[in-house]
């Protein structure tokens, strides 16, 4: 037995003749944040999927803490402690922090049909929880739509560590916010990573990405182009390995050739 | 809440460490338009009608009942609305449970109980479909109880007419008195209170000597016990955080673990029950039933709400505003007797008391989900 937390080998997926995924591999450690890049249209939201728990592999084995384990749903991969924050980050922002954090699954006091939500026990979890991650809820009830978009992505991350989440993938969870918010974000899941969870980050930011990971997989039309570690890659190889850095050199020629006939 | 963290934030961003008032918690929360409406609507007959006996015993009783039965409509359709969607079909689901009562009881010769549990079981069929039917086809609840506020209406009209010849069905109020569970929907609570303040002379009398306000009706007591019931439900239990969660975001609710489809189906349930309360209190105080009880209700209903402060779009809302909304409404249209004005201006003040609900509601919520 490996030390890997969750191992995915030569995972592939079709749906009817596309392939969407094909032999990708990807061991996450413990502490370990795993960076996954591709372009629009790699794959990654296939794989993101298949690694959550929505979609089957149509071939490949996904291995979870040395045992051989078949997903039948998100709930299964949840259970086993892989949890996803999606983009969409699953938070109603009419409802308050405390009720967003808790959603689906409330502490409860009380017997029978007495059991009532713990609101108060709630409410201090809350607190603590995004206190510690450098938020500060004075008010915890106070409604999630009027945080900040790094904020509730924080807070989406929070509760599902809070939940018993081994590893934790996260899709995109920078993309929308900007320098300080991105930032504020980065930082949280180095935090969350030295605590011992495995993380797997999706993006198509390699500024955002290069700085946090310790490996790099980089999908590339349905395929993984390796897993590489930090002291491997620079950051240029990195860009340059992605889709978008080939179009990037030919851009600049191309811009380069626009020049030169603008000057003459 | 440790300094630490607090000095963190201080540094990147000072908005939301701003203090907030007890007086701005209170401004966002949603049933304080309701509220305020229903202080100036007693401030407003308080002078205009103060002197008019309005306000005795008698005239408070009888602008209680006119809320206490819209509230108790108003109540469920609340909750609904705060789960995300609409119930069109509540005031016909009135008249279909009347009937339901009255046919069963005056026709097949049942002792009252018996129709009257008989209703309340159809009322859970009705909601339930409604529920299931919204829930599995994905398709608006507007359309789908707009569908069954026709069917319902017609079939209760149907439907008694085939069995009765006529549209009304009198001859209940004998069955009322040795009954053993009709007086949960038509006795008066705290007698003896009206007779001793009575005896005092303190409220108004009959010639007899008895009260000329005889208690506090059935229905202004299921009024109260189920907006309290209600409220305990949003505020204070797990149900209550996936009402919210199933109408603010669906699909984020069902991706944590909220079974949003038997939440919502539930809350069908729930004004369809609702519905068929109403029905018992005004059928057994009435002693008949008529095809067309409840005709509109539905809509007096979602303004009572939407006057509580629920969105129209669902995830925000309350029960008590929901009750205050109802007590406006059942206020002006009795108090409006008590003045000199014309009734017939009573719609068009609800009109627009609806309108600045609404505008103000908009205001509000902008107020509590926007990063001001």
């Amino acid at each position: 037995m490996s030390d890997n937390l969750v191992e995915f080998n030569n995972i592939s997926k079709f749906f009817g003749s596309v392939i969407a995924l094909k032999d990708v591999t990807m061991h996450i450690k413990k502490g370990q944040i795993m960076c996954l890049l591709g372009d629009n249209g790699a794959g990654k939201s296939t794989l993101i999927k298949t690694l959550s728990g929505v979609h089957k592999p149509d071939e490949g084995e996904i291995i979870v803490e040395g045992k051989k384990t078949v997903f039948d749903s998100p709930r299964d991969a949840l259970d086993m402690g892989i949890a996803t924050v999606y983009q969409d980050l699953a938070l109603v922002s009419l409802m308050s922090v405390t009720r967003n954090f808790f959603m689906g699954r409330e502490p409860m006091k009380g017997f029978g049909p007495f059991k009532t939500f713990d609101v108060k026990k709630a409410n201090s979890i809350a607190s603590e929880r995004m206190g510690q991650i450098g938020i500060d809820v004075r008010d915890p009830s106070q409604a999630v739509g009027t945080m900040s978009g790094g904020e509730r992505q924080c807070l989406a991350i929070s509760r599902a560590i809070y939940f018993g989440a081994k590893v934790l993938i996260l899709d995109e969870p920078t993309s929308a916010l900007g320098v300080h918010q991105a930032s504020v974000v980065l930082k949280y899941i180095v935090k969350a990573a030295s605590s011992g969870l495995g993380v797997i980050l999706i993006t198509h930011n390699v500024h955002h990405a290069y700085p946090v990971g310790n490996s790099f997989t980089i999908l590339n039309r349905g395929k993984s182009m390796g897993t590489f570690n930090k002291k491997d890659l620079s950051r240029e190889k990195l860009l340059g390995m992605m889709a978008g850095g080939e179009e990037l050199d030919k851009l600049e020629v191309e811009l380069k050739e626009i020049d030169r006939i603008v000057k003459n | 809440m440790s300094t630490k963290s607090k000095s963190i934030q201080n540094k990147s961003s000072d908005e939301r460490l701003r203090k907030v008032s007890k007086l701005k918690v209170l401004l966002n929360r949603p049933e304080l338009g309701a509220l305020g409406g229903s202080i100036l609507v007693f401030i407003f007959f308080g002078i205009i009608a103060g002197d008019t006996g309005m306000f005795s015993a008698y005239g408070t009783i009888n602008f209680l009942e006119v809320s206490a039965n819209l509230g108790i409509i108003a109540v469920a359709a609340a909750l609904l609305m705060i789960g995300g969607e609409f119930d069109l079909s509540v005031g016909s689901m009135i008249g279909f449970a009347g009937i339901c009562i009255a046919i069963p009881a005056i026709y097949w010769g049942w002792p009252l109980w018996m129709s009257i549990l008989f209703a309340f079981s159809m009322a859970v069929l009705v909601g339930y479909a409604n529920g299931i039917l919204v829930v599995r086809t994905g398709l608006p609840s507007f359309i789908v109880t707009l569908a069954m506020l026709f069917i319902l209406r017609g079939a209760t009209l149907a439907i008694t007419r085939l069995i009765t010849g006529r549209t009304q069905v009198p001859g209940l109020r004998v069955l009322v008195e040795d009954d053993p569970i009709a007086w949960i929907f038509s006795a008066d609570a705290f007698k003896f209170v009206f007779t001793w303040l009575g005896s005092l002379g303190l409220i108004e009398l009959r010639q007899d000597g008895t009260p000329l306000a005889t208690g506090i009706p059935a229905s202004v007591i299921w009024w109260i016990a189920m907006t309290i019931f209600a409220t305990w439900l949003l505020m204070k239990t797990r149900y209550g955080n996936w009402i919210f969660a199933s109408g603010g975001d669906k699909l984020g609710a069902r991706n944590v673990g909220v079974p949003v489809g038997r939440v919502k189906i539930s809350l069908f349930i729930g004004t369809a029950v609702a519905a068929t309360i109403y029905a018992c209190v005004q059928v057994l105080d009435a002693g008949s039933a008529d095809t067309m009880r409840g005709f509109l209700k539905e809509l007096e209903a979602i303004v009572a709400a939407v006057v509580g402060g629920c969105l129209l779009t669902g995830g925000y809302g309350s029960a008590i505003g929901a009750a205050f909304g109802a007590l406006i409404f059942g206020t002006v249209s009795m108090g409006i007797y008590y003045t000199d004005v014309d009734t017939d201006w009573f719609k068009v003040f609800l009109g627009v008391m609806m309108l600045i609900a609404v505008i103000f509601n908009n205001y509000i919520r902008r107020r509590v989900t926007e990063n001001k």
